[in-house]
């Protein structure tokens, strides 16, 4: 049996890749598949909590966060679209008009 | 055998988590990232929770990865990362920011008391469903407000105002 400790070390070092991939890249497409990277880390992290305490409580958990990542996803792409067709181009450089 | 099963499957997932972050091409990152998904469904097997590794497979490295690969296709020209980088001296930062953070979350996370384990979980439909119609009846009605509302946004979004 493999202890949930490995599970929770694979999370997390998942979920800094994910931070290092948002932070590092300039695609917003590869930065939203980043975001979703960090998302499966917490899943991850849920489902083994869930294990270790042997309550089904956190793959329900996991099971919203899926829903809400479906959702977010649908919707951030549709943005993404829409600003690429305004602008022709697709770096998250180019994107400062709100910034202060 | 567990383990070695186990270290194989962290291994194809960091190595694809890594492929995402690292390679240039954003089709490339986007098939990383499906390895990465359907090994993560594998470990949620390994974990007991059949359900989720289904429902990953089927709504994460398939409907959530089809609308990745299909705005790739849709948007980018081929090459990417426009230019050379202005800012590469800052983003290098994220590195040790990475690390950083990696040995903090490893010192809370993975470092956290080990609680008394309680009953062995079954992570089949039956018992995600009961507990997902009682405890969690009302976030899970909720959540279908949410797709509705997330659809009509995307629908408006979308619409070619011109």
């Amino acid at each position: 049996m493999v202890p949930e400790s490995y599970y929770l070390a694979l999370s997390v070092a998942l979920f800094s890749t994910g931070v290092v991939g948002v932070i590092v890249r300039r695609n917003p497409l590869v930065i939203f598949m980043s975001i979703e990277l960090m998302l499966n880390a917490a899943n991850l992290a849920f489902v083994a909590f869930g294990h270790r305490l042997g309550s089904n409580d956190g793959q329900a958990l996991v099971f919203f966060v899926m829903a809400v990542a479906a959702a977010e996803v649908a919707v951030g792409l549709a943005i993404i679209v829409a600003i690429f067709r305004l602008r022709r181009r697709l770096s998250v450089d180019d994107l400062s008009l709100m910034r202060w | 055998m567990a383990l070695v099963a186990f270290a194989l499957i962290a291994l194809i997932a960091l190595g694809s988590a890594l492929g995402l972050v690292l390679k240039r091409n954003p089709i490339h990152g986007a098939l990383f990232l499906v390895v990465n998904l359907g090994s993560i469904a594998a470990l949620y097997l390994t974990l007991g929770a059949e359900f989720l590794a289904a429902a990953q497979v089927i709504v994460y490295a398939g409907a959530i990865m089809v609308l990745f690969v299909f705005a790739i296709m849709v948007l980018i020209p081929g090459k990417e990362e426009t230019g050379p980088d202005p800012r590469r001296p800052w983003r290098l930062l994220a590195l040790p920011a990475g690390a950083i953070l990696l040995m903090l979350l490893a010192v809370y996370v993975v470092g956290a008391p080990a609680a008394p384990s309680g009953r062995a979980t079954s992570g089949g439909v039956e018992a995600i469903a009961r507990l997902l119609f009682t405890d969690y009846l009302f976030p899970f009605e909720l959540t279908s407000v949410l797709l509705l509302a997330a659809m009509v946004g995307v629908l408006l979004l979308a619409r070619r105002r011109a």
